[in-house]
């Protein structure tokens, strides 16, 4: 990350439910230009989509919030950073464990940071109580794993 | 139990924002997405599921994805939620998936819980059986 980027962006926009399918589909865009397989496109999808949910449903709970979603190329890495000023996460660790949830009464499935763990090639949790939250994942694309 | 207002029994029922469909037939529920399935089309879904589940008798639901090629974990909570709802009276089915939301069902282990085919038709003729 410390390396220049050749490519960035950066996008704010409000922690709206309807707002998920914009970030996911903005980030797979942004991604083109490296030529990425129809499975990379979807991996990238599906992680930005668990981050965003994330921020809307924990981070803010229904209350009105921004997000920052900023993007960059370094090589053939793509660096996707997702920022909320929400509740933050007191315990991060526990919060990644496959099925935990906070909300099963919401039908959360638990699996949202195991989708981004899954997904991605590395995730990173900043977050703390009332401090928001910033995950922060890389995958390198067109390199077969 | 039909009253006058209750939409034909094979009528397809759209919401204001189509992005989503669905149709009864007998104890049969076919819900049809055309918009991705995420946290945002879960909690449009959800109750209206319910609800047709609850009044019209429904015991076997079908989810159609032939129309959409993107579902996260958030549309696994949707499934899971209506599997515990029927599982002791009838089933779930996913139709049509392609391979992205294969691979989320896989991982997610919900293949273990609900059956996949390839269309409805088929899924609706397994069901029959």
């Amino acid at each position: 990350m410390k390396n220049k980027a050749d490519n960035s962006m950066e996008i704010i926009f409000d922690a709206k439910s309807e707002n998920e399918s914009f970030a996911r589909v903005v980030a797979a865009a942004f991604c083109t230009r490296l030529d990425p397989t129809v499975e990379e496109i979807a991996d990238i999808k599906t992680a930005v989509s668990e981050a965003v949910t994330n921020s809307i449903v924990h981070g803010y709970d229904g209350r009105e919030g921004q997000i920052l979603m900023r993007c960059s190329i370094v090589d053939r890495d793509v660096i996707i950073e997702i920022e909320d000023e929400g509740v933050g996460i007191e315990n991060v660790e526990r919060a990644m464990e496959p099925l935990y949830t906070t909300k099963p009464e919401q039908e959360r499935s638990g699996m949202g940071f195991s989708f981004m763990e899954a997904f991605m090639d590395e995730l990173k949790v900043t977050s703390g109580k009332n401090s928001g939250t910033t995950v922060t994942m890389k995958k390198r694309i067109g390199v077969e794993n | 139990m039909e009253t006058a207002k209750s939409p034909a029994k094979e009528e397809w029922s759209e919401n204001k924002h189509t992005d989503y469909i669905y149709m009864v037939s007998g104890n049969r529920l076919v819900v049809s997405m055309n918009a991705e399935l995420d946290h945002h089309l879960a909690d449009e879904m959800r109750d209206v599921i319910d609800n047709v589940i609850d009044e019209r008798g429904v015991r076997h639901l079908i989810f159609d994805f032939s129309k959409i090629g993107f579902m996260d974990s958030s549309g696994i909570g949707l499934i899971m939620g209506r599997y515990k709802k029927l599982k002791d009276i009838g089933s779930i089915s996913i139709a049509g998936a392609n391979e992205s939301i294969q691979r989320i069902i896989l991982i997610s282990g919900l293949h273990k819980l609900v059956h996949t085919y390839d269309d409805i038709g088929q899924a609706a003729k397994n069901i029959e059986k």
